[in-house]
């Protein structure tokens, strides 16, 4: 595959740089070069709003940093999370003394990261409280949801997490609705190619043409199966079936409705699954209330798509319509 | 007693460092079958971090201080899971080491027990997981044996390594249940686990600067 890269090691490095020069009117770069800052953070008397991890989901998750969003965002190498030293500074960044909510996805670096930076920000006598997303239904389980991994259900975790605490809210109140969007989402992701890490060289997992694999990850997990590639109308099906089954919601329920592409899908296949999606949804019994379709948080070039329902009340709606200003539109 | 003990640690890490950089390329091949080709750059910056942290230190530091600066160093050169696995496996040794200053033969393995006790406490990992754990317990159960039954340095070390390449060999035949390489499931069957292999490296490097 052909690139646009200067030299394999510096991949993060180079992004970062010119996300910020392009972006100077909302982001600014930490004296940590691995942390972005929403320009006018931190606000004094707002609980502050982080997350972080790996690189190669962009716009996820640097994209998201702004106003009424995200305050400050740890950047990890390649699919890998950032160091407990960023998740720290970022906690710093966005600490405007009301103390400050990690809102990160459920892989075993970041866990391990973040655990060590909120011990590190309780020395600067920084109160920090966690949610850690696992929306990606095929990880494992419902019984274990613990174990399963956070995906693009991390947006709305955002989304949500950031409104309420631009409404002035305490870090328990914001922990609280944070924890609901995400417990209020379910994904699934299917691919249909996969990615190659700039410094490999070749994929480390394969997808071989005429198959897709559904329910893979966000860095080639194997998913829960491997079949035939099938039309978009059967694909789109299927991801419903496995999702609104778990999420099992009463008639009626309101719902937004998320569908990014991995890196390599073009948009109007999101569209042509979305025809399918939404007609799914409402022969459930349930109401779109909101559509986002876009690259939202993608995987270097992976060729696949990933659905994010998130089950709706009036908080979580009034949440979501909150006006932001990041560089990713919501 | 102290400062030669100091000195000791500090010509370790500065060959592990030695060691692991020459080594770089091996390890990120492993890496690249079954994760993302970092582990030799990453492992190589952590251990490059650690040994110019030691550098700037007061000369009066003592086995613990230097222990837990390289664990601050560490730390904050690198991410993923590598990271805080080795920083606390440095805590843990640095507490090991505070009661006896002098490196003794058992204050030696009380160190490569502690640190697997660290990396396993902050991994929540066990045996059979396909990760470094599969090179550090046996290389700790090693230690212990060694230590009860009085042995010798070199008879310890040598024991110890060759566990922690028993170990290493055998990630080849398991399928990978925590870290990256958990996302591979069965694709991780077949390749030695990396940070199995750099454990092998480490082990050799201390075994070399240890043994008096």
């Amino acid at each position: 595959m052909q690139r646009f890269i200067n030299n394999p090691d510096l991949v993060v490095e180079d992004t970062v740089k010119g996300f910020v020069k392009a972006h100077s009117d909302i982001v600014r770069l930490a004296d940590n070069p691995r942390v972005v800052v929403a320009k006018d953070a931190p606000h004094a008397g707002k609980v502050g709003v982080v997350t972080g991890g790996g690189s190669g989901h962009e716009p996820a998750f640097i994209g998201y940093t702004g106003r009424n969003m995200l305050d400050a965002v740890a950047v990890g190498e390649l699919f890998s999370s950032p160091t407990a030293k960023s998740f720290h500074d970022a906690i710093r960044e966005a600490n405007g003394g009301k103390g400050v909510i990690v809102l990160y996805g459920n892989y075993a670096g970041d866990n391990m990261n973040v655990k060590m930076a909120i011990k590190l920000a309780a020395k600067d006598g920084i109160e920090v409280a966690t949610v850690v997303a696992n929306d990606d239904v095929c990880s494992a389980p419902i019984s274990e949801r613990e174990k399963r991994r956070g995906v693009a259900g991390e947006i709305f975790m955002w989304k949500v997490g950031g409104a309420k605490a631009a409404t002035g809210a305490s870090l328990e109140e914001v922990r609280v609705t944070a924890q609901k969007a995400i417990d209020n989402c379910r994904s699934i992701g299917v691919g249909l190619g996969p990615c190659t890490l700039p410094a490999v060289g070749h994929p480390n997992f394969q997808i071989e043409p005429g198959t897709m694999e559904v329910g893979i990850g966000h860095h080639g997990e194997p998913g829960v199966r491997v079949e035939a590639l099938k039309t978009a109308d059967a694909v789109a099906k299927d991801m419903c079936q496995i999702v609104l089954d778990d999420h099992n919601l009463p008639a009626g329920t309101e719902v937004a409705v998320l569908l990014s592409g991995l890196g390599a899908t073009p948009l109007n296949e999101l569209y042509i699954l979305n025809d399918t999606v939404e007609s799914e949804i409402v022969k459930r019994g349930l109401k779109v209330y909101k559509t986002y379709i876009g690259n939202y948080f993608t995987s270097l070039e992976m060729v696949g798509a990933t659905l994010t329902v998130l089950a709706l009340d009036d908080e979580l709606k009034t949440l979501l319509d909150v006006d932001v200003r990041c560089t990713t539109l919501l | 007693m102290s400062h030669e003990a100091a000195r000791r640690i500090c010509r370790m890490f500065q060959r592990i460092s030695v060691d692991i950089d020459a080594e770089k390329d091996r390890l990120s091949d492993l890496d690249g079958a079954i994760g993302d080709a970092d582990h030799g750059i990453t492992m190589s910056l952590g251990f490059a971090a650690v040994t110019s942290a030691l550098g700037r230190l007061d000369p009066e530091a003592t086995p613990s201080d230097l222990f837990k600066a390289a664990a601050s160093a560490f730390l904050d050169a690198v991410g993923a899971s590598t990271g805080p696995l080795y920083a606390t496996a440095f805590r843990r040794a640095a507490q090991a080491v505070r009661s006896h200053e002098a490196l003794s033969v058992s204050a030696q393995a009380e160190i490569v027990e502690a640190m697997t006790m660290g990396i396993r406490e902050r991994g929540k990992g066990q045996r059979g997981d396909k990760t470094m754990l599969d090179a550090w317990i046996p290389a700790a159960e090693a230690a212990a044996e060694a230590r009860e039954r009085g042995e010798e340095a070199s008879v310890m070390w040598a024991n110890i390594v060759a566990a922690a390449e028993a170990g290493a060999k055998a990630t080849r035949s398991m399928v990978a249940a925590r870290g990256r390489a958990a996302r591979l499931g069965e694709r991780s069957l077949g390749h030695v686990d990396p940070g199995a292999a750099s454990t092998v490296i480490i082990l050799r490097a201390m075994r070399e600067t240890l043994v008096a």
